[in-house]
């Protein structure tokens, strides 16, 4: 899958979970940088994309995600192939 | 299934919740109208925000339960949709959450901010971990079940603590079976399995919780039909101590929710139906008696037959059956009468619609001749445009998204738990005989040519009681879920009638009514209590409407005042406070002969009636106790 396509539709995601139609995705962007971005908040983001991409996310692998980057990175090499 | 499938989808959410502001009058009722839709955790969760954001601006005015729950893991996650799941049942819901694992102390503690809150409702959500923490491998059979008494012990002390401290109802979680086999297929031969036992300690949760009169929440059931995958993730447990999946929390709020209305009386009574491709397959005006798809020798003939079987258990436990359907009522009629596989009988209809109207009409007929609430309605038709007709004019009537396939018809019915019931009272039981009675008697009132001459062929008997245990659930249900034939509209827990049964100032009475056609059940109730200078105040007076005009009140009235005259009274007192919905009762103790005392501005009034200058009224019911 196309990065593009894969950011927007992580931008849909977030734009849900944090309510804010004006949200923007870079892979730069961290927690710390999203008033709101909790480990709870995190929770749902994940269970979000799981469930749109049908994929599960393995323990290492959320415990590597360190911004946005990282998380379009996992998400396309899970639904590469 | 993790998601609330019978709500209809909405396409434009963010729109939707971006049109709502919460300065807006509006802001509540269209909040309410999301919540009614199939919505996932995100979306319960963005939707909590904005009904905090609204209830910080302007509180809206509904009844408010403070739920305190109180378990041993993260619950947080789950509050959000057990706000919006309230919504649906038209009320709201302040919860606190004792601190991480404190519930023991906070329960022990009379300055704990679990006493602050003071709730009115508690449920306990234990983790299976916790529970079986004390358990392991090495344990012989006799140290596994002294930890399983142990832990039973202590779940009942917790339930103890609850109710004595706050008086309330308690619900109890039973455990997701989340812990691993060790054994395998025979687990039950390993004493000390951890899953064994859960299964032990979950098999053993129902007695208890009937004994203890604690209400259960079967997460169990849920992960045993949906899959404990759909409920559980163990990556969530070990990251944030969620034992339900923040996934599941849509329907997780939504039982939560149903108990709490099933407590007060606020369950749906009556079943709906459409006929044509809901109860039979094909349209009988076109395709004829033969022509109709029902009974064996087709899959979905099948289907047909048992969802009408499904149907009939609900009627059997205390659901009312309507039809209405857009037919010729000869039609629609003709498979009730003539067809071989037909399950349900005409019999089994309490009122039989079938007509030309739109569906909207017809159903505010059905309630209007049951004497029901729209509000206690579930109307199922296969037909999206129907459904969406009377969802749009009538949005307190529930309309399931049931499909166009009957194999899920029944399905979708149970998950949506609309018929949520915590007791099966022998009333529930007998319903179904009691409208069949009514269309007697109705038959009757058109042959006799005088009201009088009516009420006497009637042979009516008002049989009465004191409260007792055995007709306490009954009691406690008529009180709960009353409200236009009730005086004061106070609800009262079990345990608050059991006060009534032990105060020697007053009195609970339970009357029953029969006549040549049945027993109607229990039908009214009164409670008593001697108040100041030999005043014998009437605290709750209720009656069911299917009686009406029948002279119940004033024979009730003869037998309060002996009762009273029992307790020493001099005089009754009678108050009337307004609701929304019993304003049918306004002038009732000034139609008995009581004087009025006072009238608020709000329509409160207060009655008197002296006992000296009362004789009883004369009336066509024989009364006697029994």
């Amino acid at each position: 899958m196309q990065d593009t396509a894969i950011y927007d539709q992580l931008t849909d995601i977030f734009r849900d979970v944090f309510m804010r139609d004006d949200m923007t995705l870079k892979p730069e962007l961290t927690a710390r940088d999203v008033p709101g971005w909790d480990s709870f908040k995190q929770i749902e983001i994940i269970i979000a994309i799981e469930e749109k991409y049908g994929i599960k996310f393995h323990t290492r692998e959320l415990d590597n995600l360190h911004n946005v980057g990282d998380l379009a990175r996992t998400v396309r090499a899970k639904t590469a192939g | 299934m993790t998601n609330l499938a019978w709500l209809p989808t909405i396409a434009d959410w963010r729109s939707s919740l971006g049109a709502i502001s919460v300065e807006q009058a509006a802001w509540f009722d269209k909040v309410t109208s999301l919540a009614n839709h199939n919505l996932d955790f995100i979306r319960i969760n963005a939707l909590d925000s904005l009904l905090k954001a609204g209830r910080d601006a302007s509180q809206p005015k509904l009844k408010e339960i403070r739920l305190a729950v109180l378990g041993s893991s993260t619950l947080a996650h789950l509050f959000p949709a057990i706000r919006i799941a309230a919504l649906r049942r038209e009320f709201l819901v302040s919860i606190y959450e004792a601190d991480y694992g404190q519930y023991w102390q906070e329960l022990s503690d009379t300055s704990s901010g679990l006493y602050r809150f003071n709730p009115s409702h508690v449920l306990f959500a234990f983790d299976s971990p916790h529970l079986a923490a004390g358990v392991n491998a090495t344990m012989t059979q006799q140290e596994a079940d002294a930890a399983l008494e142990d832990v039973q012990n202590r779940i009942r002390e917790c339930w103890r603590l609850a109710r004595a401290a706050f008086r309330c109802p308690v619900m109890h979680q039973t455990p997701l079976p989340v812990t691993t086999t060790v054994l395998g297929n025979n687990e039950h031969r390993l004493p000390g399995s951890k899953a064994g036992f859960i299964a032990r300690l979950t098999h053993a949760l129902r007695p208890m919780a009937d004994e203890a009169g604690v209400d259960l929440l079967a997460l169990d059931e849920r992960a045993a039909r949906d899959g404990l995958a759909a409920w559980h993730d163990p990556g969530l447990w070990h990251r944030a101590k969620q034992e339900v999946s923040p996934a599941a929390a849509p329907v997780y709020g939504d039982l939560v929710a149903r108990i709490i209305a099933a407590k007060q009386g606020k369950s749906y009574k009556c079943l709906v139906l459409d006929l044509d491709n809901t109860l039979w397959g094909g349209v009988i005006g076109d395709d004829g008696l033969e022509g109709i798809v029902l009974g064996q020798g087709s899959a979905l003939g099948e289907a047909f037959v048992a969802f009408q079987e499904y149907c009939r258990e609900l009627s059997r436990r205390g659901i009312i059956l309507a039809v209405c359907s857009k037919n010729d009522e000869a039609n629609a009629l003709e498979p009730f009468e003539k067809h071989p596989e037909m399950v349900l009988k005409r019999g089994d209809i309490a009122c039989f619609v079938a007509n030309w109207c739109d569906k909207a009409t017809n159903i505010r007929a059905i309630a209007q001749e049951l004497n029901i609430g729209l509000d206690s309605l579930v109307f199922v038709d296969d037909n999206p445009f129907e459904r969406s007709l009377v969802r749009q004019e009538l949005p307190m009537v529930a309309v399931p998204e049931v499909g166009d396939d009957p194999v899920s018809y029944a399905q979708t019915l149970a998950d949506a738990g609309y018929f949520e019931g915590l007791a099966v009272t022998q009333e529930d039981r007998e319903r179904g005989g009691q409208y069949q009675g009514n269309r007697l008697r109705e038959a009757l009132r058109s042959s006799a040519t005088d009201l009088p001459s009516y009420l006497r062929g009637l042979e009516m008997q008002l049989v009465w009681r004191r409260f007792d245990q055995v007709g306490l659930s009954r009691t406690v249900q008529l009180i709960n879920k009353t409200n236009q034939f009730n005086l004061t509209t106070r609800r009262y827990t079990e345990d608050d009638v059991l006060g009534v049964m032990r105060d020697n100032r007053a009195f609970g009475l339970q009357l029953r009514l029969l006549d040549r056609f049945g027993d109607n059940g229990i039908i009214s109730i009164v409670i008593g209590r001697m108040g100041e200078a030999d005043d014998l105040l009437i605290d709750t007076w209720l009656m069911s409407c299917r009686v009406l005009g029948r002279q119940v009140e004033p024979t009730t009235l003869n037998l309060v005042a002996k009762q009273a005259r029992q307790l020493g009274a001099r005089r009754l007192v009678g108050e009337y406070v307004p609701t929304k919905k019993n304003a049918m009762v306004r002038d009732h103790y000034a139609k008995l002969g009581f004087a009025v005392e006072h009238e608020a501005a709000d329509g409160a009034s207060r009655a008197v009636l002296d006992l000296a200058g009362f004789h009883a009224a004369e009336t066509f019911i024989d009364v006697r106790e029994g």
